[in-house]
């Protein structure tokens, strides 16, 4: 079975950097699909990575992870006035704006964006089964 | 206004080092996408000599390689830089993929310990770059959260960035697709194996190196 949580913003918008950066990787070791609504700064996504890799152990082989910005949809398709309109709402929601969606990659063999939609493929349980009794 | 005040001082620390046009010039990318290769090109292009070793198997590079006094030519043009070749950038690391590999056990799970630390040093070296050639391999999906998260990284301190569209001579690459990806970055497509299309390489680097 998948645990997906969904972590409204208010969760992480008073944390530091670190604070969102351990929240969301306690809940991914904790073998649960985090879906945050709103996204991480960038320098913040890079920190993400790099403390994953400083606990990457015979448990934890990492994340998978994958952000939806909204800008770049409408810089794919949008018109003139939507990216006009669209630029606003971001400035004005800032990183609330977008979706981000981790997992550890014991569960999630990977996401793959298009960049309209994201489509996560997940390992299946009963080859997780027969990695862990190995 | 202190992002603005950061913006200046970067630019002005930019400037410096144009003045001099000697800079350090970093590979990033993700693992596999052809850094050390492209590396390796450069170096025999211009020093007649080898960086690194290539390999299929993710991960070879697990160190930063620098290849200093790197000095290059073109249309009377010279451009002089330290070259650092650094490890994949990933998200997961499993050791098991390397003994699918072929790799044994006790050497697949050094070599995953070593790669973990080799993505840290990559990511804590980001502030020293004056330029970046960021090398994704142009069969795959240019979508990955690594390959935005590289270039957004790099915008966000305000480094010039190159995308050497890898792997050209495949039937499955396509450089539109990282054109589209990334819009408002320079693209240029290259074999760095078989040396294909590296002139238009090397002008582009002039132009990214300012």
């Amino acid at each position: 079975m998948v645990t997906i949580q969904f972590l409204p913003y208010s969760e992480i918008d008073q944390l530091t950097s670190i604070g969102r950066i351990r929240k969301l990787l306690n809940l991914t070791k904790e073998n649960k699909i985090v879906v945050l609504q709103g996204r991480l700064k960038k320098e913040e996504e890079a920190e993400l990575i790099k403390t994953t890799m400083e606990e990457i152990n015979r448990e934890f082989k990492g994340i998978e992870l994958s952000v939806i910005y909204p800008e770049e949809y409408n810089n794919a398709t949008g018109s003139l006035f939507s990216k006009m309109r669209d630029g606003m709402v971001n400035s004005l929601l800032g990183d609330r704006a977008g979706i981000t969606v981790l997992g550890p990659a014991s569960i999630v063999k990977a996401i793959k964006k298009d960049p309209h939609k994201l489509n996560m493929l997940t390992i299946e349980a009963e080859s997780r089964k027969r990695k862990k009794k190995r | 206004m202190i992002k603005l005040l950061q913006k200046f001082l970067n630019k002005f620390v930019r400037n410096l080092f144009k003045k001099k046009k000697h800079i350090k010039l970093g590979l990033y990318g993700p693992p596999n996408g052809g850094k050390t290769t492209l590396a390796n090109r450069i170096c025999q292009d211009w020093l007649g000599e080898d960086m690194g070793t290539a390999s299929s198997i993710a991960h070879e590079t697990r160190e930063i390689q620098i290849k200093e006094q790197v000095n290059i030519k073109s249309k009377g043009k010279e451009l002089s830089f330290n070259l650092v070749d650094t490890p994949g950038i990933a998200t997961k690391i499993d050791y098991e993929e390397f003994i699918k590999q072929g790799i044994k056990e006790k050497e697949a799970k050094k070599r995953a310990k070593e790669a973990t630390k080799g993505v840290i040093d990559s990511i804590k070296w980001l502030d020293d770059m004056d330029a970046v050639i960021v090398v994704l391999d142009a069969t795959l999906d240019p979508y990955s959260q690594v390959n935005i998260t590289i270039i957004g990284n790099l915008a966000a301190r305000d480094i010039p960035v190159l995308i050497a569209a890898n792997k050209v001579d495949l039937k499955k690459a396509s450089i539109k697709k990282i054109e589209s990806a990334f819009p408002q970055y320079e693209v240029v497509g290259i074999s760095a194996k078989y040396g294909k299309n590296l002139d238009e390489f090397y002008e582009m680097l002039f132009k990214i190196s300012g």
